[in-house]
């Protein structure tokens, strides 16, 4: 998938982003404002004022198009869970510091908590929902089975989503790529080391179970 | 009494879990994705004063916002609040953000009280009080033998004062409840536990009869023994679809599950061990202050949302002085949270243990082994040193080289893990599909998959054959999911519905044996009517009593303070393994969990203010990805005691392992847990002592 970058998203991001350096330069060096100023103005003009009433919100997920009437304060976790309605992708923190909302925004980890959905427009939003084709599983949603990388299932949907885009960057991932890659989808049942497990198996790569049972013999 | 079978065909080999597909493909709906016809969010209002005397709360211009459908009391209008978090009042609207709008509106009139959040402060002869009767409990006391006179006479004496933290559950899914209230029958679909304790908690909060309730839980986002009522929550999701006549969800913010929703209570525990010259353990005394918040029941040990600890804890001292005192602050009350009691007491001992095995010159394995009766753990000891590489592993304190230290300990747990109680009922169809039904739930531990492979073991059959039905007061009752006692009562339950069914299925067609090859042929003959049979927990199939150790060895960096987990040696036995997968996946979630509680974990409250500081996972710690170490589980498989829970015993050795390994590292020991860089650095006097918040 190729990245899309609309003028009014992206824009919205840089300007504030720059009127934010802006205005803490003013403290520091007033010399620059006018520099600062002439970059704001270069950062394309401000989207007209929208809300804050429900205004009509159009997004792609899961490659099918849909239409919404959502107020501009609407976070893409809740236009997915509220509005659409997807709950597979969870909320669980709403403050970016779990991953339990993590969906594919054009292919790249995006936690949807901290996505407002009017700012995901013209992007392909793919949620847990949208990974598995005609009921056929994809490899890392197999390998999650296989490997018990589930126990609760809550965070499973992040990680799975989160595994999908590491292989997709790093075919032969190495157990400390799966864990830099996962680190910001947390677990409270503790599924980590089979998480290691499937992100391995999925993509063709060895793996050794660790659990030893011995059998019967007395205790004493 | 019954017996399973020997050997076991399905049971014991490793099954991958029925409703993997349904969770990793999104499809699986929780309680918190629930969204019947024309449902309605709600929202509480949590109080944010620690104390508080309230004289007003104004509901009339959040009734007047858009969408807003019900607002109701969570109380009365007057009350004396005693949290921060504690809940007000709550709100029914279109939308959350409608609903975020009217909780804004709600104004309240109140008069902040004195409060008091520290344990230390709490336990001040000046300090607030927290309820009616003084904040330190009466103590509970066990004492034996002649202490004063055996500790004198022992030939080692080791003291200390050993602190955890209150621990936080954050379970994935918070605690919550969607309700449908109409012509006095109320559904629940509910994150819980049990469904039948709901199920009771809603007929008592909303005074009606209990046939009248049904409550659900299909999936559920973890709940760790804090999952077993309708809460607060629950009554108010009750009463704003009763007034909003409409179905309500209610589901806490992760702040509210921090708040309100339980906690493993803290505790102070003063040790004082003796032993002889032979190293036999001789007289303890303990004495350990801990808070279950508000909660009033203050004895029990931690179940029952007290503060006690399991203390004394796996050794025999034959001389013994224990004093357990309850300490009530203005935070949320505490509940049960998997092994409540446990890792406190097993951190505690474990850690004054090692000291003596030091004080003694002995080794602090050999010293655990001269000392635990458990044949057990004895043989867990024994099997996971030798894969540990104890032997040659085990350094004096301090002597590693260089400024990352390594270091090796061990530590011990036990715990019930019994259970009894449940029923169940198997139905065979005339196709041959078996469905089998159990007001069990899954939390995530396996036990829906549990039900399918003692199932199939029975009709000789696979368990992907099976359909399970659990979850739901309407089935044939199974109680709460606590204690580790869930594959203990069910199994067993399952085992003999399946077999009454199999015996009415040879009646009924005269074959002989139905299972296996037979089956399909022989369930046809049943004609047009399938064939169902109940069952209950029978004597036989399930026994009590696990015993775990953890080996621990970590790195730890001396400039920095930073601790590396690189192995976790976790030796358990859970009697028949009914799904080695499934087992090796609880015993993993318990190693992360004690790890977490070990060196991650504490609800930290501010002394000024008396609200939570660490409101979410940013600040509140637990152990990710990249904290996991190499885990490696040995299960000792012992079937003649039949099934056996192993939730529990698997989060208790961890805090005590890694506190041993640290200090064998180190050379000093951290009394105190979470063991963070600070407190490291503190230890090697390299920086001062942290002041408390």
């Amino acid at each position: 998938m190729k990245p899309k970058t609309p003028a009014s998203a992206s824009a919205l991001d840089r300007r504030s982003f720059l009127k934010g350096i802006g205005t803490s330069a003013v403290a520091v060096a007033s010399v620059q404002v006018g520099a600062m100023a002439d970059e704001i103005n270069k950062a394309a003009p401000a989207p007209a004022l929208q809300g804050p009433g429900a205004v009509p919100v159009s997004l792609t997920i899961n490659g099918e198009k849909k239409d919404f009437q959502l107020e501009p304060r609407v976070t893409l976790l809740d236009a997915l869970r509220y509005f659409s309605p997807l709950t597979g992708t969870k909320e669980v923190c709403d403050r970016a510091t779990c991953g339990a909302c993590s969906v594919l925004i054009d292919g790249k980890l995006t936690y949807s908590c901290m996505k407002l959905a009017i700012d995901a427009q013209g992007h392909e939003i793919t949620t847990i929902e949208g990974l598995a084709k005609d009921g056929q599983l994809t490899p890392v949603q197999q390998a999650f089975i296989d490997c018990d990388a589930l126990m609760c299932g809550f965070c499973t949907p992040g990680m799975v989503l989160a595994t999908t885009a590491l292989l997709a960057e790093n075919p032969k991932p190495t157990v400390d790529d799966v864990k830099r890659a996962c680190s910001g989808n947390l677990c409270r049942c503790g599924t980590y080391p089979h998480i290691l497990n499937a992100a391995l198996k999925a993509s063709g790569q060895a793996v050794t179970e660790t659990v030893t049972v011995i059998h019967h013999g007395s205790v004493a | 009494m019954a017996a399973w079978p020997n050997p076991t065909q399905v049971m014991g080999k490793p099954a991958t879990r029925l409703d993997g597909p349904a969770k990793v493909t999104g499809s699986a709906k929780y309680s918190y994705d629930v969204q019947p016809d024309g449902w309605l969010f709600g929202m509480i209002l949590c109080s944010k004063w620690p104390a508080a005397t309230i004289t007003k709360i104004d509901l009339t211009k959040a009734q007047g916002m858009p969408g807003v459908k019900a607002a109701v009391l969570a109380g009365g209008e007057q009350r004396t609040v005693r949290f921060y978090g504690q809940e007000l009042a709550a709100v029914a609207a279109t939308t959350k953000q409608q609903c975020l709008d009217a909780i804004r509106a709600i104004e309240i009139t109140a008069t902040p009280l004195p409060f008091v959040v520290k344990e230390d402060d709490a336990m001040k002869p000046d300090a607030p009080l927290v309820a009616d009767g003084p904040n330190v409990s009466d103590p509970s006391v066990k004492a034996e033998g002649q202490v004063d006179a055996a500790m004198a006479a022992a030939a080692a004496v080791c003291e200390g004062e050993l602190r955890t933290p209150v621990q936080l559950h954050h379970a994935l899914e918070t605690h919550g409840s969607t309700v449908s209230y109409k012509d006095n029958h109320l559904t629940a679909w509910t994150s819980t536990q049990g469904v039948f304790s709901v199920r009771d908690a809603f007929a008592g909060a909303m005074q009606m009869p209990q046939s009248n309730i049904e409550v659900i839980c299909d999936y559920m986002g973890g709940g760790f023994g804090a999952k077993f009522g309708a809460g607060v929550h629950g009554g108010l999701a009750a009463k704003l679809s009763q007034a909003a006549g409409a179905p309500v969800k209610v589901m806490l913010t992760r702040l509210q599950e921090g708040l309100s929703a339980g906690n493993r209570p803290s505790s102070i525990q003063k040790i004082k061990f003796g032993a002889d010259k032979d190293g036999k353990l001789v007289a303890a005394t303990v004495e350990n202050h801990g808070s279950p918040g508000i909660s009033g029941s203050r004895k029990t040990a931690g179940g029952g949302g007290g503060a006690n600890i399991a203390t004394p804890y796996l050794y025999h001292f034959p001389n013994i002085n224990v004093q357990q005192y309850g300490v009530l602050m203005n935070t949320g009350p505490a509940s049960a949270f998997r092994a409540p009691g446990h890792p406190p007491a097993s951190f505690g001992t474990e850690s004054m243990m090692d000291e003596l095995a030091v004080k003694l010159g002995m080794d602090p394995l050999q010293f655990r082994l001269l000392n635990d009766d458990n044949p057990v753990r004895q043989r867990e000891y024994k099997e996971g040193a030798e894969r540990f590489g104890w032997a040659t592993k085990y350094q004096k304190p301090g002597s590693s080289p260089g400024p990352v230290k390594t270091g090796v300990g061990c530590a011990g747990g036990g715990w019930g893990g019994g259970g009894k109680g449940s029923e169940a009922e198997a139905q065979i169809n005339p196709d041959g599909t078996v469905e089998v039904r159990c007001g069990t739930q899954d939390l995530g531990t396996g036990s829906r998959t549990l039900v399918a492979i003692v199932a199939a073991e029975a009709f000789g059959l696979k368990p992907e054959q099976i359909k399970v039905k659990i979850g739901d007061t309407n089935l044939p009752f199974s109680g709460g999911s606590g204690g580790s006692s869930t594959s203990a009562s069910v199994s067993p339950a399952i085992w003999d519905a399946c077999q009454n069914a199999l015996a009415a299925l040879q009646q009924q067609t005269g074959v002989p044996d139905a299972r296996g090859a037979n089956w399909f042929d022989t369930c046809k003959k049943l004609g047009i009517n399938p064939l169902s049979a109940r069952g209950k927990w029978q004597e036989g199939l399930s026994g009590s009593g696990a015993g775990g150790v953890n080996f621990a060895e970590v790195e730890v960096d001396t400039e920095t303070g930073f601790i590396r987990i690189k192995k976790i040696v976790a030796v358990h036995d859970c009697g028949l393994i009914v799904n080695p997968l499934t087992t090796r996946s609880q015993i993993n979630g318990g190693v992360l969990c004690g790890i977490g509680y070990a060196l991650y974990e504490e609800r930290i409250m501010d002394r000024q203010t008396g609200v939570l500081l660490n409101t979410s996972f940013d600040s509140y710690k637990i152990a990710n990805i990249a904290d996991c170490p190499d885990i490696d589980v040995i299960l000792i498989d012992l079937p003649e005691r039949g099934v056996i829970g192993i939730g529990e015993p698997a989060v208790i050795p961890p805090a005590g392992a890694i506190a041993n390994a640290v200090a064998n590292a180190i050379g000093v020991r951290i009394h105190s847990l979470p063991i963070t860089p600070a407190k490291v650095l503190a230890a090697l006097g390299k920086v001062p002592n942290m002041p408390s918040v």
